[in-house]
């Protein structure tokens, strides 16, 4: 009796120890984190809290600003922050945490993470014109097969409040500006002074010169010519150009009486060579022989276009082939068909890789600015050759320009930064 | 107003794009946006010209019996099964748990991509490197100063690009071996050409677009 009123005694004190001590730890706990200027993630803590020494946590960082981000639409903030006293290498910082909130009392949410070392972070999804505050946490963690083991952070005060812009111009493209004001400028200059009267010298363009000698060529051969306007859509401006010359080279087609194939790759192309072709039947006084099945739509597809348009070129033997617009890959293919079948071959191209491929396969090859020049020389209209006669001009200045560039950056005067495009 | 109303737009889209390029406030910074999503619509809407135009062609020659009538009449099979196989694995997949595309892998259009029309266009595109080869013939011969001087600068390049070019020199110091060449013509002589050619085309291209913002070129609209 004796022994089991000990034994009760000794399960009753041991029972109340725990109690005690488990009673003690759940009082302590609040009272520890309220004392502790920092906070820990207990959501993924495998480790108990109070089991984190406070030297697993990394000083926080400081100095939180923020800017708008210049030349944008709005909706962009810089933030940046001196780095924590624990980041160097081998130290407590492993990383960033930035956190946003519209309030300085918070709710904060995770915007994002850098790497320890980077003091700068560009919050892209910031609302233009809302007032925002930020506050930095630097972590530190221990990892396990990509599981974090346990975590510390330390957060920086909240700064704020920012607020993101819109600006009405973007001065990073200011050198752009003032150089196409120069050149529009040259260009207007010499279009007005050709409405004046005043003529231009413009050296010859062999390619376009030989356009009426490759037209009676077809005539004289009783063949047809091909036009293939490359296979961009109406949104490329070598398309554009391409078709102007189409015109010309219709209505000299029609003249002779000689037909113009064009078959396209693109559907809007196809209304609008259509309607150029047709024009240029009328023009010379031929609109009956006009066909509309001159311009057809072949398939969008790139070697698609290139297998029919080379079928065609086999089977019907052109004696004349145009190839003026925007080419890819196919460039060759089509090139080399067109050799194969001996038929003269004028192409132009603004696309620099494929040059050296129709240089090669072609007769005549308009290099790049030639294809854009092509419709004011047909034309001879002065006030598209003033046009030209402009474009010159700006190209002398960026010549003068890229020659004092050389010479400066030469001596050691950073200047480039000037013509830098953003 | 045929004339002018097309002439009239040109003028606004080209002047408001110049603008919006350099005012990044809303609403300019979204012009770029809204035209590329009417230009897909205005395209969407093309492309039937274009398919109806290819058929009308077609049935034209077949009908006629004009020359290469086969090619047409195998133009107007293919568009047929194509078309139909599209909108009925597009039907079968609407009706389908979990629905899929007719595009999505196993379908029979699908199959037809993958086995007929990749591997045409694969083929064509193979075909390059023979074209490549007969340019090459032709280009490379010796006919002038010019021609002579891209015989050997295509010598030094080929050689370069491939290990024996510079096992051949490989008794050279490192900075004179032939991949060095290869590398300085590319970067050098190459780079210097190309980009002179950029800046005509840039200019170019500012010069085109002026005129025809302004109106001046109007051969894209039938002329005057």
């Amino acid at each position: 009796m004796k022994y089991n009123s000990v034994v009760t005694a000794r399960f009753a004190a041991g029972w109340g120890c725990l109690l005690l001590f488990l009673l003690v730890s759940l009082f302590s706990m609040p009272v520890l984190a309220q004392e502790e200027p920092v906070t820990v993630d207990t959501e993924s803590l495998l480790v108990v809290p109070d089991s984190l020494p406070l030297e697993y946590y990394p000083l926080p960082p400081s100095n939180v600003r923020m800017k708008d981000v210049p030349n944008d639409a709005g909706g962009s903030l810089l933030i940046e922050w001196d780095l924590s006293l624990d980041d160097y290498e081998g130290g407590k910082v492993k990383e960033y945490r930035i956190l946003r909130g519209e309030a300085a009392e918070g709710p904060f949410e995770e915007l994002g993470s850098t790497a320890r070392g980077t003091a700068s972070f560009t919050d892209n999804q910031a609302k233009r014109g809302i007032k925002l505050f930020y506050k930095i946490a630097a972590l530190n963690y221990e990892k396990t097969n990509g599981e974090f083991l346990w975590k510390a952070s330390s957060e920086s005060d909240v700064a704020g409040p920012a607020v993101s812009t819109a600006q009405w111009f973007n001065l990073s493209r200011l050198n752009i500006f003032i150089g196409i004001i120069i050149l529009c400028g040259a260009i207007i200059y010499f279009i007005t002074a050709a409405k004046r009267g005043k003529s231009f010298y413009i050296r010859k363009i062999a390619g376009i010169e030989e356009v009426e000698n490759a037209v009676g060529r077809a005539t004289e051969m009783g063949r047809s010519i091909y036009y293939i306007p490359g296979i961009s859509d109406m949104d490329d401006v070598q398309t554009l150009a391409s078709l102007t010359i189409l015109g010309h080279v219709s209505a000299i087609a029609a003249e002779n009486d000689t037909r113009i194939d064009v078959p396209v790759s693109k559907s809007m192309v196809m209304v609008t060579a259509r309607e150029v072709v047709k024009e240029a039947y009328s023009k010379v006084g031929r609109p009956d022989s006009f066909q509309e099945d001159q311009v057809r739509y072949i398939t969008d597809d790139q070697f698609g276009y290139a297998a029919a348009v080379d079928g065609l070129f086999v089977r019907e033997k052109p004696a004349t082939i145009f190839l003026i617009g925007a080419f890819f890959a196919e460039s060759l293919i089509v090139a080399e068909t067109g050799n194969s079948i001996g038929a003269i071959q004028i192409s132009g191209t603004a696309m620099p890789a494929q040059l050296p491929f129709f240089i090669t396969a072609c007769d005549y090859t308009l290099i790049g600015e030639e294809l854009f020049a092509a419709s004011a020389y047909l034309s001879r209209e002065p006030k598209l050759l003033g046009s030209l006669k402009g474009q010159d001009l700006g190209k002398a200045v960026f010549l003068l320009a890229i020659l004092i560039g050389v010479i400066l950056e030469s001596f050691g005067v950073p200047v480039h930064e000037l013509f830098s495009v953003r | 107003m045929r004339r002018e109303l097309p002439l009239a737009i040109a003028f606004i889209a080209g002047v408001i794009f110049f603008i919006a390029y350099f005012i990044p406030h809303p609403p300019f910074n979204r012009f770029e946006n809204w035209f590329s999503d009417w230009f897909a619509i205005v395209a969407a809407f093309a492309i039937w010209l274009g398919a109806l135009n290819l058929m009308k062609i077609s049935f034209i020659k077949v009908i006629r019996k004009k020359s290469d009538w086969l090619h047409a009449l195998l133009i107007i099979i293919s568009f047929v099964i194509i078309v139909v196989i599209g909108f009925y694995e597009g039907y079968r997949g609407l009706h389908a748990n979990p629905p899929f595309s007719f595009r999505d892998p196993g379908t029979a259009f699908d199959w037809l991509y993958v086995n007929v029309y990749s591997t045409l266009s694969a083929t064509m595109f193979a075909l390059l490197a023979f074209f490549v080869a007969s340019a090459s013939y032709r280009a490379f011969r010796a006919r002038n100063l010019e021609a002579t001087l891209l015989l050997l600068a295509a010598f030094f390049v080929m050689l370069g690009r491939v290990p024996i070019g510079d096992v051949i020199t490989g008794w050279l110091p490192r900075a004179y071996q032939m991949s060095q060449w290869a590398s300085w013509i590319m970067n050098v002589l190459n780079t210097a050409g190309q980009r002179a050619i950029m800046i005509g085309i840039a200019l170019g291209l500012v010069s085109t677009s002026l005129r025809i913002i302004l109106g001046l070129e109007r051969s894209y609209i039938g002329g005057d």
